[in-house]
């Protein structure tokens, strides 16, 4: 192959990666997006194949590597995706930083001249940090995202914080940017020294950022490393001279970038006090004054007959029911309302989950139609017309204060679960979320709190619904 | 003004506007999706496979062709599973009836 043909065919990839993802612009054509995406990835690699000295290894490699992605993507529960794609940022980040490594020991392999010119260092310099910053951070994510939180404090889910955490992050990045430059204008003899503290502190960096963030941002925090590990492959295109690796790169850089913004606008909270964290602590903590406040509660017979008694029913899933694996009770329990004649749908707030349309991909999985599942902003101005109002292990996300000047989640958008005739509220305990306030919700006249697991109390809802 | 554009500045060119275009294609996905989105850009940043095959095979058996080697394997994990799961979830919002009903209800919303 000539290098224009490897040029133009790698152009077609680029075009196939921007179609897959144009595909998810609806649940209709996201199916042939995704095939897209794999068939440009195809001629991606096969093109490479064919322009390699040596291919038996690399093919090996893919094999191995291809054997453990598909036993993964096979077995892995929609409740563990978020885990699976921390996973998944730290190894493009590792490989991102290999590579680097290789194309500094041979240059002309890669077709980079030697010795390696200026601009060639600096993109491979930037490439190297970002790539190593993902690997580490989405390490820690993983680990706070699966629980390993009792085998080291770095993995606990409650922020890790310490005084001058700041300025030691500040200072590191300037000292490896230092090391940086040293490394960017390094003769070929001397570079592997500053090239090897420049990783070292990148990959501290990347656990020092991660975890002082707490277990409610970590949406953010994981369109985050999607985004980096996105900017890491747009890093070692440049040092490559390969425009697809900076296209495909780019992509993914935005739509992480993107998914954070919208993750950070839903919680109302500025990506810069995310990042710096702290947030997120008081997890499981007894609300203040909670006592002296009366609820009234319900058994899931009540539950049946209110559900039963309505005209439109709005199901509000929060990770609560996703813990309690009760999705597919839930989708049970709306099929026996609408043969009714009952209006069901959900509403999903854009934090609902633990990653961005976390809870869209647990309801899918539990066969409930995606046009019954309804964004915050399609049907909220629907809650005062509902008659029934169904909070299933959400919090947080319906706490009317958060329309109060004053409360400490002032601003943040909620479900307007509040405004529905009755509303049904199902917690476990009266302990309040993420955010440690208390919530007048459960205090209205109009509302009937169910205590017990969600998947029992809707099970037993099921039941009593004739 | 004299001599050739510099590979740097050619790069730069395709990044700013591959950018752009992802800017405008992502706000498009609808948030039902966002989870499949992240998981099939995923698999499209394991594109740096390109890299380290090149790495993996540069002739000689040495540190920069195992690294790349290793590189490979561990890029090959997302490449798969990140398509493969991808489908999986997608196959998830297939429509179980036939009716199309009132779809447009969830018209990309943001």
């Amino acid at each position: 192959m000539t290098a224009n043909e490897v040029a133009l065919s790698y152009l077609v990839a680029s075009v196939l990666f921007i179609l897959s993802l144009k595909g998810l612009s609806h649940p209709l054509t996201a199916r042939r997006g995704n095939l897209f995406g794999m068939i440009g990835m195809a001629l991606a690699v096969l093109t490479t194949l064919a322009i390699t000295r040596r291919v038996d290894l690399a093919v090996a490699m893919l094999v191995v590597g291809g054997i453990v992605g598909f036993i993964v993507a096979k077995r892995v529960e929609m409740t563990q995706m978020p885990e699976l794609v921390a996973a998944m940022h730290s190894l493009v980040g590792l490989a991102a930083v290999l590579i680097a490594i290789a194309v500094i020991n041979d240059p002309p392999a890669f077709g980079v001249e030697v010795p390696v010119p200026t601009g060639n260092r600096v993109e491979l310099f930037i490439g190297t940090f970002v790539g190593a910053i993902t690997f580490s951070g989405s390490v820690i994510a993983f680990g706070k995202l699966a629980g390993l939180g009792t085998y080291s404090r770095l993995f606990s889910s409650a922020p890790v914080v310490f005084a001058g955490q700041h300025w030691l992050n500040l200072v590191l990045a300037i000292v490896m940017g230092i090391y940086g430059l040293f490394f960017v204008n390094a003769s070929p003899e001397g570079q592997w020294t500053p090239f090897i503290i420049m990783t070292a502190l990148a990959f501290v960096l990347g656990v020092l950022i991660i975890i002082p963030i707490g277990g409610a941002d970590m949406p953010v925090v994981i369109s985050m490393l999607n985004s980096y590990s996105g900017w890491a492959a747009a890093g070692i295109g440049f040092s490559l001279n390969n425009s697809m690796l900076i296209i495909a790169g780019s992509l993914v850089g935005s739509s992480g970038a993107i998914l954070s913004y919208i993750m950070c606008k839903a919680m109302n909270r500025s990506f810069f006090s995310v990042i710096l964290g702290g947030f997120g602590g008081a997890e499981g903590a007894s609300a203040a004054g909670a006592e002296q406040k009366t609820v009234k509660s319900g058994s899931p017979e009540d539950v049946a007959f209110l559900l039963s008694n309505a005209e439109s029913v709005i199901i509000v899933p929060g990770y609560g029911l996703a813990v309690g694996r009760a999705q597919h009770a839930v989708k049970e329990m709306a099929d026996k309302l609408i043969e009714k004649g009952i209006t069901v749908r959900y509403a999903i707030h854009p934090v609902a989950g633990r990653m961005p349309g976390h809870m869209n991909v647990l309801l899918a999985e539990a066969e409930v139609p995606y046009d019954q599942v309804l964004e915050m902003e399609d049907i909220n101005s629907d809650f005062g017309t509902t008659d029934v109002a169904f909070v299933l292990g959400a919090n947080d996300v319906v706490n009317p204060l958060a329309e109060e000047k004053g409360s400490p989640i002032y601003g943040m958008p909620i479900l307007e679960a509040h405004k529905a005739r009755t509303v049904i509220v199902n917690k476990r305990s009266m302990a309040a979320g993420y955010a440690g306030i208390d919530n007048p919700l459960f205090y209205m006249d109009r509302t009937m709190m169910v205590f017990g697991d969600a998947k029992k109390v809707v099970e037993e809802v099921v039941r009593a619904i004739e | 003004m004299t001599g050739m554009v510099d590979h740097t500045i050619v790069n730069l060119t395709v990044f700013v506007l591959a950018v752009f275009v992802g800017y405008h294609v992502v706000w498009n996905v609808t948030p039902a999706l966002h989870t499949p989105l992240m998981s099939v850009t995923n698999a499209i940043s394991s594109v740096i496979l390109v890299g380290a095959i090149l790495a993996s095979g540069s002739g000689t058996l040495d540190a920069g062709s195992i690294l790349g080697a290793i590189a490979v394997a561990l890029v090959a994990v997302n490449t798969f599973g990140g398509f493969l799961v991808s489908q999986r979830m997608l196959e998830m919002f297939k429509k179980k009836e036939p009716k199309a009903g009132d779809a447009a209800r969830t018209k990309a919303a943001r």
